[in-house]
């Protein structure tokens, strides 16, 4: 019979662990590399991301210690000088966006639990599935490369004519962007196909767990605003090889056209990364709460609204850049009306925990620190939105400060939330509880004192991508980096304990949180086609109310 | 209560056992047609995106440019232009033929007509290769190896613009056509060996779809380059 | 109040400013309040909602009435603070009509001004106080951006094109302004300082290029003419190779040129080469030194050379 799904008691649905699971039905490596599984292709994506969140978090370190004085001496021998720091906040900005954030969420966690959620087998194109990681490797191979061959040190915005002209391995990292943009079209492209016809019987589009929602909405930008993308960095790349006069002024071109085209992808690329981390938190909150989520169809409709209103917002990025005056004006509006779906989302889940039932586990900890620091970067956001204080405010820390927020605060901070969700449904083991909550504070509070400190620096008057700075904000910034320290031992911390549960046998049941999606519904880890039977949907995502097993 | 469902994880061919095409993780060959077509349609969404930002930028730099664009697309052949126009026009209409033979399990037709589109399509490239030939002797190129002399107006990047573009949009164009090419070949194969019936004929519905993109970005680049006015 | 605002933001240079900072300040509280709240309800829940096994919690799944206002009171909100930032950027976007107009360029790593009187100065300029001052900006290689934080005024320089950025200063004394737009190498070095003078101390200045170096010994005023004028960018002190010829050891040693000629390095080749940069280019650097002409007063080029004397 198709299972019910049930749930008074965290715990339920435990039974015998089946002997052969996704990990364990085929071995060797070329089972993996050849795989087309999504929970496998999902674990590669995990790996390969969090890599990169390694490598680009280093970098951030590095940034960080090198601004510690202004003489950027340790140890009475100077760190890094203004040429290399170039090189790493750029690399620092292109690995932490295109090969980390964008596919972050998207790649693993939803390669792995989106058609779990749905009841499907697979994702609708699971060779094109498997493209799509190759596709990553391929970009992170040609990004590493472009490191070899020099580096880039264009900032990851990559502006002309400065781009256009300065020596160095612009091309590589050009074609390291458009690839990994091809990997993240085949990715959305898949999600919205398995979203379309996968779904289990029964399951209409307003059934759906809300992770799909905004994985959907996601997957929407991926496919419609990345193929800009490619072209910009293919036009960026023949302006180098052949002068072809798009965007170099000394040959007739328009540097700001090459703004429009870059943020024309580049903020909707923004909604890319947060919408999937808003998405998770929708989950975890109601599990915690154990309650139904407050107003569904407002969170969901909130994720496409923010999808389509990203598309007209890019001009906000150039108020001071030299677009017409009426177009700055025009943006400054549309801005403002991203708040409304941000705010809408945030007062729902506020109102979801209202009288709930809630347990503090790692994953709501870090649900509401999602919460917090997400709504300082949407606040934040007004400041920027708003023409007479972003005149101030555009090109300087306020401005690092507030995407910080939202791009780690939000993405990352969900990011890692999700990963804690779903680590017992990917790994079959449960990690250490007690640890998992020590690391979350600590990545709170290291992560405010980097930031918020950031706030005050650039309210200053401090721009930003600068090597050099004035003596009055050295306190400032060495409290930013003292936080930094804090945040790098936060993270340590949750990848050593992660990296410990994997040592011990598998002990987590099949719904460890009591969770009322269909992911629980499957053994932890799943088998490998997912489910032993087709699982049929009986009632609305998150109903919470006590219920008689129908069939007993 | 479904206590009739198959335990799919020891049949990957689910309901239907006999196809070969079908894939494990769709219930029904309807299914999984309609999926392909949905994944189709965006790509081509992509595709059409991807040409899009091109065709801004074109228009940009016409903006900037209006009398060296003016002047520059004299140097195209419209007849030649027109021609490849009828050439294209006709190679989808063979197309279309193509799936429907498919579709009513005329296999002959199928690779005669797939056939045609080919040669089509190879006209097509043959008449690129003779405008390109002429611009390339006439030093009407992109960027810094423009080398064409007798232009109206001194010192300006406009024609060479232009001309950057002309390559750029042609030639990722002809690129499609020769993926197309390919893509074709590949169907007329397997539809010779009679892979394809009414019931199982996906991949020639979606290289159709396909072929008609190419065919439709065309009619928008003919006016755009050959009839400025 | 005043206080907790410096704590935030510069000290105001300009009645723009003043507005700036009213907005800043009423989205500083706006934030405060809003995120608190958010803050309080969240921890407030989960204490007070605190888990206990087996309790039923309520099926609430949405509340149409709420659901309206916590959306049309953020929007209302919005198009206030809206039309409060329009407001600032209309008097941010168009300078008055008498403005005093200051043409810049930008090169990396470089500010120079121009006045319309026509004098020059580079990384430095004075301006009178209580009048409008218009900036009209080109640059000559990438993207810079002019931002004098102070006025609260900042604008990307764009080359090919001119952007114009203008302010009226209300408070004497030194200020300074720095690139916001990435340009590379020396980015965080095109900074400069910006003097508010009184009318008689302006018109003074822009004769003489003021009085300022006669509290000085010639070389240490060179010295402070090497970091204000931009020299510093290019030529070390240190012996190091940079886009020119480091300053040590150059006095008095014979230099080979790009055409093979050899020249003694003395009083008369050092001014040649502020004023006339490309006359002679020393071999193996690339002739990219703009001309200072008019840049450098008389009491700088012999504070320069005093400077460089010393440089052993």
């Amino acid at each position: 019979m198709a299972q019910a799904l049930t749930h008074s008691d965290p715990h339920i649905g435990d039974r015998p662990r089946p002997a052969k699971n996704y990990l364990n039905a085929t071995t060797g490596i070329w089972s993996w590399m050849s795989t087309v599984d999504h929970k496998r292709i999902g674990v590669m994506y995990l790996v390969a991301v969090l890599s990169a969140f390694f490598v680009g978090g280093m970098f951030a370190l590095l940034i960080r210690l090198t601004l510690l004085t202004p003489s950027h001496k340790l140890f009475g021998k100077v760190l890094i000088d203004a040429d290399a720091y170039n090189r790493v906040f750029t690399l620092h900005g292109a690995i932490m966006v295109f090969l980390f954030i964008i596919p972050s969420i998207p790649g693993s966690l939803a390669n792995f639990v989106l058609p779990l959620m749905l009841g499907a087998k697979d994702v609708a194109f699971p060779r094109l599935n498997l493209a799509s990681f190759y596709l990553w490797c391929g970009g992170a191979a040609l990004a590493v490369t472009s490191m070899i061959f020099g580096a880039v040190d264009t900032g990851w915005t990559f502006y002309t004519p400065y781009s256009t002209t300065t020596q160095n391995a612009v091309g590589l990292m050009t074609m390291a962007v458009f690839t990994l943009g091809f990997s993240s079209i085949f990715t959305g492209l898949n999600f919205i196909a398995t979203t379309h016809k996968l779904r289990a019987p029964g399951m209409g589009w307003f059934d759906m767990p809300l992770f799909v929602w905004g994985t959907y909405a996601t997957a929407i930008i991926q496919v419609l605003a990345t193929p800009v993308l490619g072209i910009t960095m293919v036009l960026l790349a023949l302006e180098r090889a052949f002068n072809i006069g798009i965007f170099d002024p000394k040959i007739g071109g328009d540097p700001v056209l090459f703004q429009h085209f870059f943020w024309f992808y580049s903020h909707p690329a923004v909604y890319i990364m947060i919408v999937p981390g808003m998405a998770i938190i929708s989950e975890i909150i109601p599990t915690f709460s154990r309650k139904t989520i407050f107003g569904y169809r407002a969170i969901a409709y909130s994720s496409v609204a923010l999808a389509l209103l990203g598309f007209l917002v890019w001009g906000h990025h150039m108020f001071v850049a030299g677009q017409s005056e009426l177009a700055t004006v025009i943006f400054s509006a549309l801005t403002f009306l991203v708040a409304i779906p941000s705010g809408v989302k945030l007062f729902n889940w506020l109102a979801t925990m209202y009288k709930g039932n809630i347990s503090l586990e790692t994953p709501m900890c870090y649900a509401i620190s999602f919460l917090l620091l997400f709504a300082i970067g949407g606040l934040t956001g007004i400041f920027l939105g708003a023409l007479s204080t972003d005149v101030h405010l555009t090109d300087t820390y306020f401005v690092v400060a507030h995407f910080h927020y939202v791009m780690m605060g939000g993405t990352v901070i969900a990011f890692i939330g999700g990963v804690h969700y779903w680590w017992p449904k990917i790994t079959g083991r449960m990690y250490n509880e007690k640890w998992g909550r020590i690391a979350c504070a600590l990545v709170f509070i290291g992560f405010n004192m980097t930031f918020l400190t950031q706030f005050f620096l650039g309210s200053k008057g401090m721009p930003r991508r600068y090597y050099n700075y004035l003596d009055q904000y050295q306190p400032l910034h060495a409290f930013s980096t003292f936080g930094s320290w804090v945040l790098g031992l936060g993270l340590f911390i949750v990848a050593a304990y992660l990296l410990a549960s994997l040592r011990k046998p598998m002990d987590a049941p099949d719904n460890p949180w009591g969770g009322t999606t269909m992911e629980w519904l499957t053994s932890s880890p799943p088998i490998e086609h997912n489910f032993e039977e087709q699982p049929v949907l009986e009632h609305e995502p998150y109903d919470y109310r006590p219920k008689v097993k129908k069939h007993a | 209560m479904s206590t009739s469902t198959v335990d799919l994880q020891h049949d990957p061919h689910g309901e239907h056992p006999d196809d070969p095409h079908h894939q494990h993780h769709f219930t029904t060959m309807e299914q999984q047609f309609d999926t392909s077509k949905i994944g189709m349609w965006l790509f081509l969404a992509t595709e059409v995106l991807l040409f899009g930002g091109l065709f801004v930028g074109f228009g940009m730099m016409q903006a900037r440019f209006p009398e060296e664009f003016k002047e520059a697309h004299e140097h195209l052949q419209r007849p030649l232009g027109a021609l490849n126009t009828v050439v294209l026009l006709f190679s989808s209409w063979t197309m279309v033929m193509g799936v429907l033979s498919a579709r009513t399990n005329q296999r002959k037709k199928l690779v005669i007509y797939l056939m045609i589109t080919i040669l089509c399509a190879c006209i097509f490239l043959g008449v690129k290769y003779f405008e390109y030939s002429h611009k390339i002797e006439e030093g009407l190129l992109p960027g810094h190896y423009y080398t064409h002399h007798g232009d109206k107006i001194p010192n300006t990047h406009g024609y060479a613009t232009f001309f950057s573009f002309y390559f750029m949009m042609t030639g990722l164009h002809g690129i499609h056509i020769l993926v197309g090419i390919g893509l074709l070949w590949w169907i007329a194969v397997r539809g010779n060996r009679g892979e394809f019936n009414s019931s199982y004929y996906t991949p020639v519905d979606l290289v159709g779809l396909y072929w008609h993109l190419v065919d439709l970005i065309w009619i928008y680049l003919f006016p755009l380059y050959y009839l400025i006015s | 109040m005043e206080w907790f605002r410096s704590l935030m933001l510069p000290p105001q240079g300009s009645a723009f400013a003043a507005e700036v900072d009213a907005l800043y300040m009423f989205l500083f509280w706006l934030s405060a309040v809003l995120f608190l709240g958010i803050a309080f309800a969240a921890i407030y829940f989960a204490i007070r909602y605190k888990y206990v096994p087996g309790r039923v919690t309520p099926h609430i799944t949405h509340n149409t009435t709420l659901e309206i206002v916590w959306s049309v009171l953020p929007l209302l909100l919005c198009v206030v603070i809206f039309f409060w930032g329009l407001e600032g950027w209309m008097k941010y976007s168009v300078a008055p009509g008498e403005s005093m107009e200051i043409q810049v360029t930008a090169k990396k790593w470089i500010w120079t001004f121009e006045y319309p009187d026509g004098s020059r100065t580079a990384n430095d300029i004075h301006v009178p106080v209580g009048k409008p001052v218009k900036f009209i900006m080109t640059s000559e290689d990438v993207l810079h951006d002019f931002f004098v934080p102070d006025m609260r005024v900042k604008h990307d320089i764009v080359p090919g094109r001119y952007t114009e950025v203008w302010f009226t200063p209300t408070v004497l004394g030194p200020h300074h302004f720095t690139c916001a737009e990435y340009c590379g190498k020396g980015h965080s070095d095109m900074m400069g300082k910006l003097t508010v003078d009184n009318e008689a101390d302006f018109k003074k200045w822009l004769e003489t290029g003021g009085d300022d170096w006669k509290n000085y010994p010639p070389e240490v005023w060179g010295q402070m003419q090497r970091e204000q004028k931009g020299c510093a960018t290019c030529h070390s002190i240190d012996g190091t190779r940079g886009q020119g010829p480091s300053w040590k050891g150059i006095y008095g040693k014979m230099e080979t040129m790009s055409d093979g000629k050899s020249y003694l390095v003395d009083d008369a080749y050092l001014q040649e080469s502020m004023m006339q940069p490309n006359a002679k280019i020393v071999k193996g650097f690339e002739a990219i030194m703009p001309s200072f002409q008019g840049l450098l007063h008389p009491q700088d080029i012999r504070g320069l050379i005093a400077y460089i004397k010393t440089l052993k």
